[in-house]
């Protein structure tokens, strides 16, 4: 009883650690339990009694919380917790195998805890390693490039219970990758620049005086710098790189222009949750150029007048958060966040980071910001947007790592100069996170306009069948539309650029993405937290030879049902995997209707397998045969 | 009350901040819901009140209605997407009318015959869901739940309580009690509250209480679904008023 009354204090401690960290902050439960996951190995029962006490929340707020977030745990998880990427580029790696070989090595079944509580093996969404993979992620730490020997190393490394921080330094080398570089890889840039100009951009003094007070007061009442600032993004035709590609300017004016109720401010938010399948160049561009991404921050923190910011790190990205943090530290001390930035009077702003937990539906803004109110990350229903009702219901801009890299080029060089890049709807350049079937897989910046043919000469694609861009939730092109253009007149993109060589198939492709998006349904409304997992078990129905053209229709109604009926953008894109390969590469399908009639997915002998697992059989008698066959 | 919006061809009015389904509603219009309780702040997650405005979907009970709009709600389309959606419901849980004791008061039962829903067409998931009896009052019964939250907001909103929330994601979601065993005796909740009257389906039941109206004689054996809410949406708006 003694070691449990020690370890019950010790969670106690850790709880009121974290939760004074946070000054007591309920908005703040999802970074809580994150850290006290991170002390504790899981989220014990105890810990939400603490929790509970301590911020005078409803348990029932606490547990809604953590089970929603794939890497929040309740339940014991291993001391060393070892999640595979689950990647259709992972997989194409071998990523399967690799599993298998850990798993059977350790003597553990995918899913569940070894014995000893040692370890335990499961899967993960995308974990944003494509162009190095096979990846996976211990206790969040991300390695890439597996083959067997680093397999076999690992399982001596956790057998021997040797610590994270002892394991091969190698094993942790994440390579940049970066192929081809442009605007937002290679312009020269110094901390601060971009607040320089920006201050330079001042008419006169005495507006210049109005700007900063407006900002202190957060008041869009003041003309000349943050009105000069704007304007430049505007004439910049800078459009938001999530994938939607709203214009930036516009966004970032409606919120200065959104009116703030008594004690109410304004919020600027940097979207790094990057979940989409096959994305990683957020990953790069916060490694490489972290100042960039901060100061276009502060750039917008500057033209609409916000005086504190959030980054959202994806929890697939933990590993990046000390860099990060030392990265906002030193900006600090340089006088570039804080209090009269750049040594201006009533510039204030600051910026905190959150980490995400395993949850792609966050990367939608509301739900997002939903997080960072420390919620289940449900999408709100929209209108109201956030540029009126967003972080505490407050104004908020929320845009993607890459935009705010460019919003701070622009305020160096001027709007003029972006919008000769690229495109006439199309201003500026694109990172392409390229993986898949290529010789070079990697980061490449290009303007937009860059031809699909293009990237995959330079990639050395030779023998392309297919291109998925920007991820599942974007298009998956044929070889017939490789002469289509990057660009938002023609194919939109968040940044996914995953090649498929003719040896894919590619049924299984899109079936690996519904899994994905089943995975990653929040659950909050019908169609798609039922509509996924009925696309799902469909889409494994024709994979065992169960398919017949009534499936077919099926799937094509359930398709329908999906975009019209969803919540959101994950339900209504759910689909797009599986009507692009239908619409393309049909025969792949084709070659699983097996069935010209109707057949049940239900098949009699597959549901004897589990009891044929334990009782250890697999003889004749032990399988139910069909009297036909 | 000067403006109006169109629906399937009836002009409607409205007051300013009201929403199409509430509009709906004042004019005798039913529009088939779920997680809508006219008692309490939108949900918008069943997506069974789905309309078309100006061409495109939308709930109707989250969308305010706007002057000009043209909305279609009793449509072949949309009725054909609402019956999918019922069904989805339907095998999402383990729903099996007729051993339940709420058949007859149960709206998700009586919203599938609304829109002449003729089998669960889906396969059924039969999801594992304990059931929990640890209430001397009350029995909970998660095989039924359609997570339309209606629990959650009427004891974090009218009882104070916060007796239920949902939790897990995705087809996991799952609704939850306040307590550290996970049992609803051990939370402050009673027979009284609001979360114990407003359950659509079978999920919370009150116990000994299950058959003491006869099958035949309960609410919607009485009167189709569309009569009985709309009459409940009219009191339920007399008695705020």
């Amino acid at each position: 009883m003694q070691t449990n009354d020690g370890q019950f204090e010790a969670v106690v401690g850790i709880v009121d650690r974290v939760v004074a960290d946070y000054r007591r902050d309920p908005s703040c439960m999802v970074q809580m339990l994150r850290e006290i996951q991170e002390a504790c190995g899981w989220i014990a029962p105890e810990a939400i009694d603490r929790l509970q006490a301590v911020l005078a929340v409803p348990r029932t707020k606490i547990e809604g919380v953590a089970g929603f977030y794939s890497f929040l745990h309740t339940r014991p998880v291993g001391r060393y917790r070892v999640l595979f990427s689950d990647s259709i580029t992972d997989r194409m790696q071998g990523s399967a195998a690799l599993l298998e070989r850990l798993c059977s090595t350790l003597w553990i079944e995918p899913g569940k805890v070894s014995e000893d509580g040692l370890v335990s093996v499961d899967h993960t969404s995308c974990s944003g390693l494509c162009d190095q993979g096979p990846g996976l992620l211990v206790n969040l730490r991300a390695i890439g490039r597996l083959t067997v020997e680093r397999i076999d190393r690992i399982v001596e490394l956790v057998r021997d219970e040797v610590p994270l921080a002892d394991w091969p330094a190698e094993f942790f080398a994440i390579e940049d990758n970066i192929r081809r570089a442009d605007l937002l890889l290679a312009t020269p840039f110094a901390p601060g620049d971009a607040l320089r100009a920006a201050q330079a951009r001042v008419p006169s003094d005495g507006l210049a005086a109005a700007n900063l007070r407006s900002w202190r007061e957060g008041l869009p009442t003041g003309l000349g710098g943050p009105a000069a600032m704007l304007d430049e993004i505007k004439r910049a035709n800078l459009r938001g790189r999530g994938g939607a590609g709203f214009m930036t300017g516009l966004k970032w004016e409606a919120c200065r222009n959104a009116p703030l109720k008594a004690g109410q401010q304004r919020f600027v938010v940097c979207n790094a949750d990057e979940g989409e399948p096959g994305t990683f160049k957020d990953r790069v561009l916060l490694s490489r150029r972290a100042d960039l991404v901060f100061e276009g921050m502060t750039v917008a923190a500057y033209a609409i007048g916000a005086r504190r910011g959030f980054l959202y790190l994806r929890g697939e990205y933990r590993y990046l958060l000390d860099d990060l943090n030392a990265v906002l530290e030193r900006r600090r001390r340089d006088g570039l966040l804080g209090s009269d930035i750049a040594g201006m009077p009533g510039a204030d702003f600051e910026i905190e980071i959150h980490v995400g937990a395993g949850a792609y539906v966050c990367g939608e803004e509301s739900a997002l910001i939903e997080s960072l109110e420390g919620k289940r990350g449900t999408p709100r229903n929209r209108p109201p947007f956030p540029v009126t009702n967003g972080y505490l219901d407050q104004p908020t801009v929320v845009n993607n790592v890459e935009t705010f890299a460019a919003a701070a080029l622009i305020a160096v060089h001027g709007g003029d100069w972006y919008a000769a890049i690229g495109t006439r709807h199309s201003a500026g350049t694109k990172l392409l996170s390229v993986a898949g079937d290529c010789a070079r897989p990697g980061i490449y910046e290009y303007p937009f306009g860059v031809s699909i043919r293009q990237v995959l000469a330079d990639c050395g694609a030779a023998d392309a069948q297919a291109v998925q861009v920007s991820g599942p939730s974007g298009v998956c092109l044929g070889a017939a539309e490789f002469d289509r253009c990057i660009g938002f007149e023609d194919i939109p993109t968040a940044g996914a650029f995953t090649v498929f060589d003719h040896s894919r198939d590619m049924f299984e492709v899109a079936r690996n993405y519904v899994h994905f998006f089943q995975h990653e349904s929040c659950g909050f409304c019908t169609p798609c937290r039922v509509g996924t997992s009925l696309l799902k078990n469909l889409m494994d129905k024709l994979h065992q030879g169960c398919g017949s053209p009534y499936d077919f229709a099926e799937i094509e109604k359930l398709n329908q049902l999906l975009q019209t009926m969803s919540h959101c953008g994950l339900g209504h894109t759910a689909c797009n995997p599986v009507l692009d390969t239908i619409a393309r590469f049909r025969p792949a399908y084709e070659r699983r209707m097996q069935q010209q009639e109707f057949a049940p997915a239900f098949d009699l002998d597959r549901a004897l397998a589990a009891a044929r697992q334990m009782t250890g059989r697999d003889d004749a008698g032990a399988h139910f045969l069909d009297q036909e066959a | 009350m000067s403006q109006t919006f169109t629906l399937d061809g009836l002009s409607i009015p409205f007051t300013d901040g009201e929403t199409i389904i509430q509009a709906a509603t004042r004019a005798g219009v039913f529009i088939p819901h779920l997680c809508y309780h006219p008692e309490f702040k939108p949900h918008g997650s069943c997506k069974l009140c789905t309309v078309k405005v100006n061409g495109r979907h939308t709930a109707s009970c989250t969308l305010r209605a706007a002057a000009g709009m043209v909305v279609e709600n009793n449509t072949e389309e949309l009725n054909a997407e609402r019956r999918a959606l019922t069904q989805m419901l339907f095998v999402e849980g383990n729903h099996f009318c007729p051993s339940c004791e709420k058949s007859g008061h149960c709206q998700l039962q009586a919203t599938a015959y609304h829109l002449g829903m003729m089998s669960p067409h889906y396969d059924h998931f039969f999801p594992d869901r304990p059931v929990d009896a640890s209430h001397p009052e009350v029995l909970l019964d998660f095989n039924r739940c359609i997570l339309c939250s209606l629990c959650v907001r009427a004891s974090r909103d009218v009882d104070g309580k916060n007796v239920f929330a949902l939790s897990g994601r995705g087809i996991r979601t799952q609704l939850i009690v306040n307590a550290k065993s996970g049992r609803l005796v051990d939370t402050d909740f009673t027979v009284d509250d609001k979360a114990a009257q407003i359950c659509p389906v079978g999920v919370i039941l009150k116990k000994r209480r299950g058959f003491a109206v006869p099958i035949g004689e309960r609410p919607y054996d009485r009167a189709p679904l569309s009569e009985t809410a709309l009459a409940e949406t009219v009191a339920a708006g007399e008695e705020g008023v």
